[in-house]
Parts: C-alpha cells; sequence; structure tokens
C-alpha cells in the first residue's frame, strides 16, 4: 500500500473539505428529492391540481374528497384486511419454519434455499404466476374438479368479495422466506445454555418455544412486522398484476388508488392527499419504531 | 418415538417446500405445453409432449404493445437500465457511506439520520416531484431519466450497508494511511475498497435483484418502447380478458424471472445477508 501512495507532499484540501464534498450529491438527493418532494406533495394536496399542478390553495377539500369516496374506503379496508392476512400469515408460517428448521436437519441449506426463492422473484411475476394458478376456467379449481370433485369452488380471484384475499395469499408466498430468515437468525441467536437448563429441568420443547424463546424473539417480532407493514403499504405491483384491482375496485390498494389518480385520472391533488395519508400511515407505524430503536442504541 | 418425530418434522418441512415450489412447477410445465394441452388438459398434468414452441414464441414473436418481436427486445432493456443504474448506485452509496462514517460531525449525523427516511418514503410521495424534475433535466422518457431516478431510490439503502460496514473497519487503519499520505481518495481507492468487496457483494446483488424486478418506475418514467421486461410481462400476461396464450405467458414470466433467479442461486448467501437490511425498501 506504501508503493501506491507517493510520499511527497501534494498540494491538499484544506482538513475535512474533501468529505465534505463528497457527500454533496447525497445531501442534495436528500434534501430535495426526499423532503422537498414530500413538502411539495403535501403542498399539492391543499390545491385543487387536476391534470397539471396548479396554486390555488383550497384547504383540506381533497381530503374531504379523499375520505368521501367509497373507492377510497375500499381501498383503505383492503389493506387493513390485507396487511393483517399477509403479516399474520408471513409471521405464523416463517416462524414455524424456522423452528422446524432450528431443530437440527440435515440439508438445512436446500430447505432455505427454497423457502426464500420467491423473494428473488418480481411481484409482477408472482402475480401472474398466481393468476395463472387461480384461473378459474383453467386454474386449480378446474383441475381439482377434473380430479373428480366437480362440486370444488375456488374462484376468489374472480369473487369481488375474495379477491384481496388472494392477494394475501401470493404476497405470504412471496414474502415467508424473508420471515423465516429473520426469525431463524433470532434463534441462532439464542444462548444454548437456555435450552440446557430447560432440558434438565424436563421442560417439554414446545413449552420452551412458547413460554421462553417466544417472548426472547419480542424485537425479531417487530422488526418483521415493521418490515411486513411498510411492505404491504407500497402493494403496487403485485395487485396490478394479479387481479387489476379488479373485480370492478374490489381488490383496489391505496398505492393503486393514488397510482391511478395522479397518472391517469387527472386528479394530482387527490392522489397527492391520497399518497400523504400513505405516508402518515407508514410513518405512524415506523417513527416509534425508530425512535425506540434509537433510544436503546443510546442506553 | 424420536425417529417419528424427526420423521415429522421432515415431513411437514417437505411439504411447505412442495408448497413453495409448486406454483414454480406448474409455470415450468404450462409453458412446456402446446396450447390445445393448456386449454383442455389439467393444471397438474405434466406436459405429455413437450415443446418449447411457446418459449419461441414468447422470446421471438409475441405481441406487446403493438410490437410483435417478443420479450427480448424488452429484456434487452432491463439489462440496458440495471448496468449503469447498478454501478452508479454503489459508486455513489460507497463514496457517500464512506465520508459518512469518518467522522461524525453533527452535519453528517444529521445528514445520516435525515437519508434513512429514503428507506420508508412510499414511490407515491414522491412520483409526481420526480417526474417534473426529471422533466426539467430534459431526461424524461429516457435512459439517463430512469437510471437517475434509480440512484435516487437506491441510495438510503446501499449508503446504509457501506456505512455500517466502514464503520467496522478499524481506525488504526486509517489513520496509518494518513500517516503514509492517503488523502481522502486515496485512502477509499487502496484501503476501504478493496476490504469492503463482501459488502459491495451483498449491495450488487440486493440491487440487481431490486432494479431488475421494480416495476412502478420503469413504469413511470422510461418512456414507450425503452420499459423494462416486467412493464412488458405485465401488458402481455397481466389481463384477464381476452384470448390469453397461457402457454406463452408463462414461458415469458420464467424468462423474466430467470435472471434473479439465477443471481440468487449464484450468490447464495450474500442475498440471505443483505435481504433482512433491504427488505424494508420494497
Amino acid at each position: 500500500m506504501t508503493e501506491t501512495c507517493p510520499p511527497r507532499r501534494r498540494w491538499r484540501l484544506p482538513q475535512g473539505a474533501a468529505p465534505a464534498i463528497a457527500l454533496v450529491p447525497a445531501a442534495l438527493i436528500t434534501l430535495v428529492c426526499f423532503y422537498l418532494f414530500i413538502g411539495w406533495t403535501f403542498a399539492i394536496s391543499l390545491t385543487d391540481s387536476r391534470l397539471l399542478p396548479n396554486w390555488e390553495f383550497i384547504g383540506l377539500e381533497q381530503y374531504r374528497r379523499l375520505f368521501a369516496s367509497s373507492r377510497w374506503w375500499t381501498a383503505l379496508e383492503n389493506l387493513g384486511l390485507y396487511a393483517v392476512l399477509f403479516i399474520g400469515g408471513c409471521t405464523l408460517l416463517g416462524y414455524l419454519l424456522a423452528i422446524l428448521i432450528d431443530r437440527g436437519v440435515r440439508a438445512e441449506g436446500v430447505y432455505r434455499t427454497i423457502f426464500m426463492l420467491p423473494l428473488s422473484m418480481s411481484f409482477v411475476v408472482t402475480g401472474i404466476i398466481w393468476q395463472w394458478m387461480l384461473n378459474p376456467g383453467l386454474g386449480i379449481q378446474q383441475a381439482v374438479r377434473g380430479l373428480g370433485f366437480e362440486e370444488f369452488a375456488f374462484n376468489w380471484l374472480v369473487r369481488a368479495d375474495r379477491a384481496i384475499f388472494t392477494v394475501a395469499l401470493a404476497g405470504i408466498w412471496q414474502q415467508v422466506g424473508l420471515c423465516m430468515a429473520l426469525f431463524l437468525a433470532g434463534l441462532r441467536g439464542i444462548d444454548p445454555n437456555i435450552w440446557k437448563a430447560a432440558r434438565v429441568d424436563g421442560i417439554p420443547t414446545w413449552r420452551v418455544y412458547l413460554d421462553i424463546v417466544t417472548p426472547m424473539l419480542k424485537a425479531t417480532f417487530f422488526t418483521s412486522t415493521i418490515l411486513l407493514f411498510s411492505l404491504a403499504v407500497k402493494s403496487f405491483d403485485l395487485v396490478v398484476a394479479l387481479t387489476g384491482g379488479g373485480p370492478g375496485f374490489s381488490s383496489d390498494l391505496p398505492a393503486r388508488f393514488v397510482m391511478e389518480h395522479i397518472l391517469t385520472r387527472q386528479e394530482l391533488g387527490l392522489g397527492a392527499a391520497g399518497a400523504f395519508v400513505m405516508l402518515c400511515t407508514i410513518a405512524a407505524v415506523v417513527a416509534p419504531y425508530l425512535y425506540l430503536q434509537n433510544r436503546r442504541g443510546a442506553a | 418415538m424420536n425417529a417419528m418425530r424427526r420423521g415429522a418434522l421432515y415431513l411437514m418441512l417437505t411439504v411447505a417446500a412442495l408448497a413453495v415450489l409448486f406454483p414454480l412447477l406448474v409455470m415450468l410445465s404450462t409453458s412446456l405445453k402446446p396450447l390445445d394441452e393448456v386449454t383442455n388438459g389439467s393444471l397438474f398434468a405434466l406436459p405429455q409432449d413437450p415443446t418449447l414452441d411457446a418459449w419461441r414464441k414468447a422470446w421471438g414473436s409475441a405481441c406487446i404493445s403493438g410490437q410483435c418481436s417478443g420479450l427480448s427486445v424488452w429484456f434487452a432493456n432491463s439489462f440496458a437500465i440495471v448496468i449503469p443504474a447498478l454501478f452508479g448506485s454503489l459508486a455513489l452509496g460507497a463514496i457517500t457511506g464512506y465520508a459518512l462514517s469518518l467522522r461524525s460531525s453533527r452535519w453528517s449525523d444529521l445528514l445520516f439520520a435525515a437519508l434513512l427516511i429514503g428507506l420508508f418514503i412510499p414511490p407515491q410521495v414522491t412520483l409526481y416531484p420526480m417526474i417534473v424534475l426529471v422533466r426539467e433535466m430534459g431526461l424524461f422518457g429516457s435512459l439517463p431519466g430512469l437510471v437517475f431516478v434509480h440512484l435516487v431510490w437506491g441510495l438510503a439503502f446501499v449508503t446504509l450497508l457501506f456505512r455500517n460496514f466502514f464503520l467496522s473497519v478499524p481506525r488504526d487503519l486509517l489513520k496509518s494511511a494518513r500517516v503514509d499520505g492517503a488523502g481522502f481518495l486515496a485512502t477509499f481507492w487502496y484501503v476501504l475498497l478493496p476490504l469492503s468487496l463482501p459488502v459491495a457483494a451483498v449491495a450488487l446483488v440486493l440491487q440487481f435483484t431490486y432494479i431488475w424486478n421494480d416495476f412502478l418506475l420503469g413504469l413511470t418514467f422510461a418512456g414507450p418502447g425503452r420499459q423494462p421486461v416486467t412493464v412488458a410481462l405485465n401488458t402481455l400476461a397481466g389481463s384477464q380478458f381476452g384470448a390469453q396464450e397461457h402457454n406463452v405467458n408463462m414461458a415469458a414470466t420464467v424468462i423474466a424471472a430467470l435472471p434473479t433467479i439465477l443471481v440468487y442461486f449464484l450468490s447464495g448467501r450474500l442475498f440471505v445477508r443483505g435481504i433482512a437490511a433491504g427488505a424494508v425498501k420494497g
């Protein structure tokens, strides 16, 4: 290393100037593309902008219109249902898989690789695969009927009251490996002496998991819930590729509602209001998390 | 008794693995069937007469947005987007992470904290002003415009990865580099960068996966004819209406998914290491 750096004194920038210059692009992006843009979107949500931004301020009128819209409420209710199913499903299944793998199976890597494989694929790919599987005319429903179960019905994709469940199903399939990986890392971090002590005391394995290990993984549950919630609020590609928000608007999600109103419905102000509500939803969950993380770090 | 429990353990894991693999096997098997076998046969049946016709059509002649040259064009678009966006975002993230890790001043701490919001902002929130900015730069609907947008969206994640890694490098190493006369950039280039190959590999794998899989930004910023393969795939196969050639759709889906699946298998543990850090990005 010494040979590559010439020892002679060269002209130098003042102390500390070089790192400051290196931070200029990131600082500009942060300031403009994150904070200024959030402020811009909030400001636009207070105007009656349609196709193009204009600065006629009309107060909270767009928010009133937004929450008077039954389509927005459908999207919000869907998000609630989707988030509960998606987070619950990923957490339960992911934790269960992590526990099974942690029991010391052979070929652990093979199982882990399989469970995480869908994570490497795009939500569009996932949506299209599941759209095909759930196709009522040619998919699982028809195939099971072909096996002799003539009455078998699994047509959720085309049922307005069930379509959002198919989005949750596909979402869980794609992300369950993420939870498994997080919980597996958590389980591996548990002091082996706890297991030894439990064995000496003759506590059955399932009780150890339920009463001792699970409470110890509180932080992992917390982290994975935050991650999945943030994914759920941002879910756009999956619902576009799987149901297109349909039938009708029955499986719409806020992320799709906002995109449509900003880009194709010429309702920029309304879309901006929806986007700001999305941001607040995420902030309401993530901000306490970051705060607690920081405090833990400081303590 | 113990043997039975082990048996149950493997049984459950195998069932779960098959459940995860099942949709992928259906995708592959459908893509290898001729169309009449798809429309008249069972989803569960393996191809009786495997053929690559659907693959050929999906790659070379399927009609997408009125252009009947198959997925190959869009596949090439994706590479044209991924390669510059990948290296650009790694370079920017690495230098930013390095500068942030050097010495904590009030300003750099503030910048780092402020930067982290980039992990959580839903793209919808900053989408429209970003369109305006990219248009003002004269880059809307162009490749450099989309690459720029990817740089912005990847910045927080890549910077976080590199900063955390550089913080773990012993300070003495930096001091001795300084004593040897290395400045800011020389220290970065000759001392830190060679050390950071493992974390750079994690960032490379994850960013490749994210950028390749991106749909929303490509849809909005790429401009007609320049969209990535995910957008083309959704145009081809996303519609539930009309006569769909499901075997061609499934072949197209495999093709669009192959690069990230390959990277996943080649990268092994790197993917696992990065995924938790990157999952917040979505």
